[in-house]
C-alpha cells in the first residue's frame, strides 16, 4: 500500500484529523498513530519533516519542561526552601542550597534573602514525572528581579518573543534601551529607566504576541520601532 | 392527532441552525459558544491548574471537572434556581464522562482541567450543545485529545423518530422519547447515551444511525470554528 500525506505543511489542524496514511510516516508530538492513519492530537499546526509530521501547538499553558528558564514568583516558604509558583499547573520547590551561594545560618530569617510576592528567574533542573519542579538559582542571569514591570504573554509565543538567537528581543532592548528578561513559561520582565520606554516595549511584546504567525516579522517590528522611538 | 410535521418545518431527520465560534471568552485558556436552534451554551475551560482542594489530586493523571449551569433567566417558565442541583450535577458527570474517552489527562498528573458549561437560553438539547460546546473550548485551550466529540439529541415523537428534539417536541402530550447521543468524530463511538422514554431496540438501532449522520455535520461545524479563530490570523 502507498502511503500518502492528507495535509499540507504549515496547515492548521484539530484533534482527531487525519494527517497521513500508510507506514511510511511517523507521528511525532501532538499527533499518534491509529493502524494504518497518522492522527492529529492538539489544535495547531502541522510540521512535515521528510518522514515525521508532528503539530505545533498554537494555545495551551505552560508545561514545565526541564532547563527552561522562567520568571516565578515565591509563594511560600518552608524551613529550608521556598516555594515558587511557575504559572504553570505545578508548584516548584527551591531549596536553600540552589538558591544562593552566601552562606545562611542556622535558623536565619529566608525572606531576607526572598520573600513572598517576589518575581525570580530561575532554571528547571528536573521535573518528575509526578510533575515535581527542582529549580536552581546559580547560574547566568538567574536572579531576583527588583524593579520593573511584569506580562503575561502566551507561552506558546515565546520562541517568536525572543527571536532567533535572541534577535527580536534584541531589536527591542536595543531601540527601548530596556532591560528584558523572557521567560519559557510566558512571562515576561521589563525594566527601563524611562517610563515611556518601559511602556513602548510592552506595547512591542504584545504586539509581537499578536502577529506571532507572520513571517519576516522581526524586520517588520523593526521597522515600526524606528517609527515609535522617533516621535 | 398524530405528529405529521415538526412544529418549526424541519424535516424529521435535519438538525437545527447551529452557530459555533471558538475563543468567545479571552481571559479563559480556551472557549467556545455553540448554538443550536434557540439553545445556547457557553463552554469555559481553565486550566490545566493546580487542583483545589488537595485531596482530590490523583497522582496518576489529571481530572476533569465539569461544571454545567443553566442561567436563572435561560428558561422559559419560572427562574432558574443558580447552583448545583441534582440535574447540573448528573449532566455534569456525564459530560466528564464523555469526555473521558477521549482526552489525554495522563500528561496533566496532579492537575485539573476545569470546564464551565453555561446555558444562557434553553429549548431543550442542553447537554448536548454543552458537550458539543466543551469539544470546541478543550481544543481551543490546547488539551491534547485523540478526537472531538459531536453531540445530538434524538427521540420519537409521538410514532415518529426525529433527530434534534426541541422543546415543543420533548413536551408533546402524545408521548416522547429523548435520547442524547455523543459520538466521537473519527471513531464514531458511542461516548454518552441516556434515555428517557420508550422505543423498541429497532428504533434505537435506526435512531444511532441518525445520531451518527447528524453528529458528523456537527463535527464540521466545530472544525470550522476552530480553524476560523486560528486560521484568519496567518
Amino acid at each position: 500500500m502507498t502511503s500518502k500525506l492528507l495535509i499540507k505543511d504549515k496547515d492548521i489542524v484539530v484533534p482527531g484529523e487525519d494527517l497521513a496514511q500508510g507506514m511510511d510516516f511517523l507521528p511525532s508530538a501532538g499527533s499518534y498513530r491509529d493502524g494504518d492513519a497518522i492522527v492529529s492530537q492538539l489544535m495547531g499546526m502541522v510540521r512535515v519533516d521528510g518522514k515525521v509530521i508532528k503539530i505545533i501547538p498554537l494555545t495551551g499553558t505552560y508545561i514545565p519542561k526541564r532547563n527552561d528558564t522562567i520568571v516565578g514568583q515565591i509563594s511560600d516558604l518552608t524551613y529550608s526552601a521556598w516555594s515558587i509558583k511557575t504559572f504553570s499547573a505545578y508548584q516548584a520547590m527551591m531549596s536553600m542550597k540552589e538558591a544562593t551561594s552566601e552562606y545562611i545560618e542556622k535558623g536565619a530569617d529566608l525572606t531576607k534573602l526572598y520573600d513572598i510576592g517576589d518575581y525570580i528567574v530561575i532554571k528547571i533542573t528536573n521535573v518528575t514525572s509526578q510533575k515535581l519542579i527542582d529549580v536552581t538559582m546559580k547560574g547566568p542571569g538567574l536572579r531576583k528581579l527588583r524593579e520593573g514591570r511584569i506580562v503575561k504573554v502566551n507561552s506558546n509565543k515565546v520562541p517568536r518573543i525572543i527571536g532567533k538567537q535572541g534577535s527580536m528581543v534584541g531589536i527591542v532592548k536595543q531601540y527601548t534601551n530596556t532591560q528584558i528578561t523572557v521567560g519559557q513559561n510566558g512571562i515576561v520582565w521589563i525594566y527601563g529607566e524611562d517610563a515611556k520606554m518601559e511602556n513602548l516595549a510592552e506595547k512591542t511584546i504584545r504586539k509581537i504576541e499578536a502577529e506571532a504567525h507572520t513571517s519576516g516579522l522581526t524586520d517588520k517590528i523593526e521597522a515600526w520601532l524606528k517609527k515609535e522611538v522617533a516621535q | 392527532m398524530s405528529y405529521t410535521k415538526r412544529n418549526d418545518g424541519r424535516k424529521f431527520d435535519e438538525i437545527r441552525p447551529i452557530e459555533a465560534e471558538a475563543g468567545v471568552i479571552k481571559s479563559a485558556d480556551g472557549s467556545a459558544r455553540f448554538k443550536i436552534g434557540k439553545t445556547v451554551a457557553f463552554a469555559t475551560v481553565r486550566g490545566p491548574r493546580e487542583m483545589f482542594p488537595r485531596f482530590m489530586k490523583n497522582p496518576k493523571r489529571g481530572v476533569l471537572r465539569v461544571h454545567y449551569q443553566m442561567m436563572p433567566f435561560s428558561g422559559v417558565g419560572d427562574r432558574i434556581r443558580p447552583g448545583p442541583n441534582r440535574r447540573a450535577k448528573e449532566i455534569s458527570m456525564v459530560t466528564a464522562n464523555a469526555f473521558s474517552e477521549v482526552i489525554d489527562l495522563e500528561s496533566y498528573p496532579n492537575s485539573v482541567i476545569d470546564v464551565f458549561i453555561d446555558i444562557p437560553q434553553a429549548d431543550a438539547g442542553t447537554r448536548c450543545a454543552g458537550i458539543s460546546a466543551a469539544a470546541i473550548a478543550l481544543a481551543d485551550a490546547g488539551i491534547p485529545m485523540k478526537e472531538m466529540i459531536g453531540s445530538v439529541a434524538v427521540g420519537k415523537v409521538g410514532d415518529k423518530l426525529a433527530v434534534d428534539l426541541d422543546y415543543s417536541e420533548e413536551a408533546y402530550e402524545g408521548g416522547a422519547a429523548d435520547i442524547p447521543v455523543a459520538i466521537t468524530s473519527r471513531t464514531k463511538k458511542v461516548s454518552l447515551l441516556q434515555m428517557d422514554g420508550d422505543v423498541t431496540r429497532e428504533e434505537l438501532n435506526e435512531l444511532l444511525e441518525k445520531a451518527k449522520v447528524s453528529c458528523a455535520q456537527i463535527n464540521d461545524i466545530q472544525k470550522k470554528a476552530l480553524k476560523d479563530k486560528y486560521e484568519v490570523k496567518k
